[in-house]
């Protein structure tokens, strides 16, 4: 109730600033929806927005998948986690504009080299924060498992991984929230689709309307993906610990 | 089977203090169907040792035979379930094989029926020591190690557990071994009891007990008892003077 409310108040102080600066620079809400609705009829929004979708997912999985199994990696071996920390540091302070150039120099303007640069991006966090969660597993429980002589994967699956699940929920919801913003860059400067090709083609021709329409379906998107998805996975993460009445 | 413990010491480096030593040499072995039990001073190095004998504290000096295709049965000092998964998913993890009718039956011998689908976080220390207790039970284990594991229980059900242990250990040959403070226990259930030395924990002296378990009423345990305390207290007067000496 209260969040909308928040957000009838956010569409009112869009509307008045609307009135004051102009249609030009600021279209009113239902000019928006206008061309939000024209796009839509047209297919060309759910086109693009598909293209983004994709490659989010694509670069999502690709970057969770390999920055988990190296997190757990560095968090449990030793020499692994000295060889891989400067590259680690490297990356985590390497600008994600930088990235996505020179994927696109050095492998073309590629959708290989669009959902790589996404996901080099994001790796590093993924790394860092599975590294943190696997370095604060629970050593007795470990000793547990070794004792009753658990298979590796059932100690895996029912020792550590409960263990990770936080950190990897906390991944999952700090990158996605990454990707979204990267995907957009590496869209304008080196696809011919998506939303971040129609945000540098609107920006192109001062097209305001044209701008926000995109850019608040695809948060809209975000937002929706974000409840309906991550946050259900969290509490299902958590799901064992006793909750205050 | 046979557990052979032959250990020449054990030292911790702590971070302050440079090394301490935790375990002197000793050196006991263990047959099937026998229960060792291992009583000491708290800190004296008893849940150090069990880790060594179970495989876990691969740094010592000394040597440890174990029949490499034991089942081990363990029950920590502190609970150690996994706090994600229930009760019976404690238990079948580490005791996949167990049957249905063999699970109801140890649930219901600790009083867990009620607490099967409870998570961990939901339970009593005393519950969870139960359900530790349920866990090294059902894998049927060839050697039982229990590290204090009457603790926190009321005497009533303390009681019932400690028969349920030897009847388990009367029912299959396994080796046990249990870390008590309870003098009591000792002699209810041991065969030979070990008593341990301040840190570093050496064995002061290996008393067999003959009569067998189930022979053993009221009257020839409060005799074992008086016996034990007579000697205890010589042991300790030789310490004591011993020390005077050096
Ligand atoms: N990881 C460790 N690092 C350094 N010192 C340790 C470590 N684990 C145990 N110790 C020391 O070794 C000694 C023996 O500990 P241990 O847990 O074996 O005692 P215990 O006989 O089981 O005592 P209690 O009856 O209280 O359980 C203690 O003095 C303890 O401080
Ligand atoms: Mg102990």
């Amino acid at each position: 109730m209260l969040r909308l409310l928040s957000f009838a108040l956010f569409l009112l102080i869009w509307w008045i600033a609307a009135l004051f600066v102009g249609g030009a620079k600021l279209p009113s809400p239902p000019a928006v929806l206008e061309v939000m609705i024209a796009e839509a009829s047209s297919g060309a929004l759910f086109l693009h927005l598909g293209a983004t979708l994709a490659r989010v997912a694509l670069a999502f999985v690709l970057a969770m998948s390999l920055g988990s199994a190296i997190g757990y990696l560095m968090g449990r071996v030793r020499l692994a986690d000295k060889l891989g920390d400067p590259w680690l540091i490297l990356l985590l302070n390497l600008p994600a504009l930088v990235v996505i150039v020179l994927a696109y120099i050095w492998a073309g303007l590629t959708e290989a080299a669009a959902i790589a640069a996404i996901a080099i991006n994001k790796l590093p966090t993924a790394v860092v924060t599975l590294r943190e969660g696997t370095r604060a597993l629970d050593r007795s429980l470990d000793e547990m498992a070794s004792v009753f002589a658990m298979p590796r994967w059932r100690a895996f699956r029912h020792v550590v991984l409960p263990q990770l699940a936080p950190y990897i929920a906390a991944a999952a919801r700090s990158g996605l929230s990454l990707v979204w913003k990267i995907v957009l860059v590496a869209e304008l400067l080196g696809r011919p689709n998506g939303v971040g090709f129609e945000i540098g083609v609107a920006f192109q021709l001062f097209d305001t309307p044209r701008l926000l329409a995109y850019s608040l379906t695809f948060a809209a998107v975000v937002l929706v993906i974000e409840t309906l998805l991550v946050q259900p996975f969290e509490a299902r993460a958590t799901r064992w610990r006793p909750r205050a009445a | 089977m046979r557990l052979e413990v032959e250990i020449t010491g054990k030292t911790f480096r702590s971070a302050t203090s440079g090394t301490h030593e935790v375990l002197a040499p000793l050196k006991f072995a263990l047959h099937s169907g026998e229960v060792g039990v291992l009583i000491g001073p708290s800190g004296c190095g008893k849940s150090t040792m069990l880790r060594i004998i179970l495989g876990l504290d691969h740094e010592f000096q000394g040597r440890i035979a174990r029949p490499p295709q034991a089942r081990i049965g363990m029950v920590f000092q502190e609970p150690r379930l996994l706090p994600w998964r229930s009760v019976e998913q404690n238990v079948r993890l580490a005791a996949p094989d167990v049957t249905d009718a063999k699970l109801s039956e140890l649930f219901r011998i600790l009083e867990l029926e009620a607490h099967r689908s409870h998570f961990p976080g939901e339970l009593s220390l005393g519950l969870a020591r139960r359900v530790a207790l349920a866990r090294a039970f059902a894998v049927e284990p060839d050697l039982l190690v229990l590290d204090e594991p009457l603790a926190s229980l009321d005497d009533a059900l303390a009681g019932r557990l400690r028969d349920e242990i030897a009847t388990l250990v009367a029912s299959r040959p396994v080796m046990t071994l249990l870390v008590t403070h309870s003098l009591d226990d000792a002699v209810r259930l041991g065969d030979r009891l070990f008593f341990l030395s301040p840190r570093p924990a050496r064995i002061l002296a290996e008393v067999p007990i003959a009569i067998p378990r189930d022979a053993r009423a009221d009257a020839e345990i409060a005799a074992i008892k008086a016996g034990l305390a007579r000697r205890i207290q010589g042991e300790q007067g030789d310490e004591r003077a011993g020390r005077d000496v050096s």
